[in-house]
């Protein structure tokens, strides 16, 4: 463990992504050509504080997910850069990679999917801690009692097999197989989305109280709003493979300023029979990756679509302090000459313009 | 110790399991005949509505399943009304029967090993003259089904035929209830749906397949073949749980809008509170196959009772009300299998009181329009009565 030791002094931020660019090709089916790219995720920048939790929400197929198993590698990336403690996870070789596993982990979404049927419970949550020596082999029992301990599993389930299990339990045995290999960063991948809501309450309360014993660090994607603003200190919102918006949690659940943020909040259901919400139904649905509309790529169901919005994506800027934006209604004088500079050139080039994506 | 107690609650000896096996054959024989003879003679199976300003009235409804382990008890005494023009929200875990509950009014549950075993589901024609539909028989439930009561299901990917054109699916359910209506009439009812569920390219979507459409589309075209008959009542199962928030919000909107326009009633079942208050007028809270608390949404949101529904709305974070630790639920729900006779909430509860160690507590009405199933109230209002099971030995 001791040649991993972070190469540079401990900065404010764990994770720090920038411009993560994946995309997945599509081969036609003779010669395997590549005819066309889903841009999943298609420049994403942000950064984790140690200690804290980001929340990432947007509509399925946003590229929420793809994210999120790019930033531990998982699957390649297209372009871009991961830094965790400051070490870059992409240039890293086989076997350095190797070592630096047991710092980040994952949970994912469904539990009942993402347990081997054939391992018992004590097997599932020791395997990777005996593979990455994490304790001394004499040690390794008592070390998997106390993690199980820790995530509420009683020891004698040890012995058991996943499918005696419900889901919620089964969620515990997830976070408890994360955690077993002490890790700085998990990314949360809809952890909670599969449970009943009193199931939930638990799970979050769990994933919380291990955040202030162990001091993790969490990426926590979801689409539940609801349960995000609980638990993240900041929010990034997704749409179509780009973020379009970032802040601390409680600017942002106050103040959107993204109209996909706007009318993303607005449908979140309410507990309440006399609230009185301005729902913003949103037209439509999102469109396909692989063939995003040109210039914003929010404007087809935009109700404050401006004609720059058509041609010039919009840039990510910082609106308010530690509040970023990407969309035309906030852009300062430079980025407003720069979008109309790039609107008129790409008028000129093409007599008509491009036909809006049919909505269905 | 714990250990072995875990251990006896699953295991089954090879006596005891052939037991069951010649147990569960027996009474599902019976039943059947039974059902068979009563689909005979009309007058068996029709009855009256006890209030004519109801669509459904479950009366101590009892569905059990009879499984391999034992009987599950997945609905037990199950009484609630749904009034015509109204909305009525069903809100329960996983695995608390409200499912189950809808599936018996549709007769679909699946036979033999689940049946209705006892009480009356009475289903208004709209003359004075009500079907109960437990003893209904199934060629008189197929008039009914998707003409009269229709449902929309959770997963649209599912619920449509991939290999027939989405014109075509809609038309079946108006050739099947409507044989004299001319294809062109068809047609253009089947767009008029198109129409009407949202959708702008009408003419387009009649010749596509259900895999050239997106989760929220699919949605709409299910909403619209369950609508296509104007169906009396709607049963939506969780009809939002498989989109995002945003297509969530488009297809309760439409719900809401075709339902008035229809003059029809919707049982939402659902399991998420938010979606139950924008849309419900009456609120039904299920717990482990009884209904624990039943009122309008006001008495179930703004004074919820029971200490289940209370637990319930404290373990959903809400936007906007910033707490340091949700509430959880201690313990699971109990073995369906073996339920206790007490309370079924008394081991997770943290209100328990004296009368709890009692037997399961009556329904007790304390307002106008809430009842609720707890001992705490018992001298806040007028004691109902309790939920009848069926002792499945006697059958």
């Amino acid at each position: 463990m001791e040649e991993v030791k972070t190469p540079v002094a401990q900065s404010e931020y764990l994770l720090e992504v920038n411009d993560l660019v994946k995309w997945f090709p599509i081969k036609s089916s003779f010669f395997k050509r590549t005819v066309g790219n889903v841009k999943a995720v298609d420049g994403v920048s942000f950064k984790i504080r140690r200690g804290e939790t980001m929340g990432l929400v947007g509509e399925s197929g946003c590229g929420k997910s793809t994210c999120g198993r790019t930033i531990l590698r998982l699957q390649e990336k297209t372009s871009g850069q991961v830094l965790l403690d400051g070490q870059d996870i992409f240039a890293l070789s086989k076997e350095e990679l190797r070592r630096i596993r047991p710092k980040m982990q994952i949970v994912f979404q469904d539990p009942y999917s993402s347990l081997s049927p054939r391992l018992p419970i004590g097997e599932i949550i020791g395997e990777a801690v005996r593979e990455h020596n994490v304790v001394p082999p004499e040690e390794f029992d008592d070390y998997i009692t106390r993690v199980m301990e820790v995530c509420g599993l009683p020891e004698y389930y040890k012995e058991r097999y996943p499918h005696e299990f419900s889901g919620g339990q089964r969620q515990r045995i997830c976070i408890a197989r994360a955690l077993a290999l002490s890790p700085d960063f998990i990314v949360c991948d809809e952890p909670v989305s599969a449970l009943d809501v009193s199931i939930q309450a638990q799970i979050i309360n769990l994933l919380k109280q291990l955040q202030k014993d162990f001091g993790l660090t969490y990426l926590f994607i979801s689409h539940d709003l609801s349960v995000v603003e609980h638990i993240s200190h900041s929010v990034g919102v997704m749409y179509l493979g780009n973020m379009v918006e970032y802040a601390a949690t409680e600017k942002i659940f106050a103040n959107p300023l993204n109209p996909y943020t706007k009318a993303l909040f607005s449908a979140i259901p309410i507990p309440d029979p006399d609230a009185k919400i301005n729902r913003i139904i949103l037209k439509g649905s999102i469109p396909s990756p692989a063939n995003p509309p040109r210039g914003c790529k929010f404007h087809t169901r935009c109700d404050e679509c401006m004609e720059v919005c058509k041609y010039a994506p919009p840039e990510w800027l910082e609106v308010e302090e530690g509040h970023y934006c990407a969309c035309h209604l906030y852009d300062d004088a430079e980025a407003k000459a720069r979008a109309e500079e790039m609107m008129t050139e790409l008028k000129k080039t093409e007599t008509e313009p491009v036909k809006e994506q049919e909505v269905l | 110790m714990a250990e072995n107690e875990k251990k006896k609650s699953s295991y089954i000896s090879g006596s005891e399991s052939r037991r069951i096996t010649r147990f569960n054959r027996r009474v599902t024989k019976k039943l059947e005949k039974d059902r068979a003879d009563s689909g005979k003679d009309p007058a068996l199976y029709t009855t009256k509505m006890k209030d004519a300003n109801n669509v459904v009235e479950f009366d101590n409804v009892c569905t059990y399943f009879f499984t391999d382990v034992g009987t599950v008890k997945a609905v037990d005494g199950v009484t609630y009304d749904v009034p015509i023009g109204k909305t009525v929200g069903v809100v329960g875990e996983s695995g608390c029967g409200k499912s189950v509950t809808s599936l018996s009014l549709m007769q679909l549950l699946q036979r033999p090993s689940g049946q209705t075993v006892g009480g009356e589901i009475r289903f208004n024609l709209g003359d004075g003259t009500a079907y109960n539909i437990v003893n209904t028989p199934n060629s008189v439930m197929e008039t009914l089904r998707g003409n009269k009561i229709s449902m929309i299901f959770q997963e649209p990917m599912t619920a449509l035929n991939p290999v027939f054109k989405i014109g075509q699916q809609i038309n079946e359910v108006l050739n099947l209830h409507n044989p004299e209506m001319s294809e062109e009439d068809v047609k253009a009812r089947t767009l008029e749906m198109l129409d009407m569920v949202g959708i702008a390219n009408k003419e387009g979507v009649y010749n596509m397949y259900p895999h050239e459409l997106s989760g929220g589309m699919r949605q709409r075209i299910c909403i619209a073949i369950a609508l296509a008959c104007s169906p009396t009542l709607i049963i939506a199962d969780e009809p939002t749980t498989a989109l995002d928030v945003t297509i969530q919000a488009q297809i309760l909107d439409l719900l809401q809008n075709l339902k008035d326009r229809l003059n029809s009633s919707i049982m939402l079942i659902t399991h998420d509170l938010g979606v139950v208050a924008g849309m419900a007028d009456y609120v039904v809270v299920m717990y482990a196959g009884r209904i624990v608390e039943k009122g309008t949404a006001d008495d179930i949101f703004h004074h919820p009772a029971h200490p289940y529904t209370i637990g319930l709305m404290r373990s959903k974070p809400v936007v906007g009300k910033k707490v340091e630790e949700l509430y959880n639920i201690p313990g699971n729900v109990p073995n369906p299998v073996e339920m206790p006779d007490y309370c079924y909430f008394r081991d997770r509860c943290e209100m328990r009181c004296q009368g709890c160690d009692g037997l399961y507590p009556p329904d007790i009405r304390i307002s106008d329009t809430h009842i609720v199933s707890c001992y705490r109230y018992m001298d806040q209002g007028e004691t109902l009565g309790y939920p009848k099971s069926v002792n499945v030995e006697e059958l």
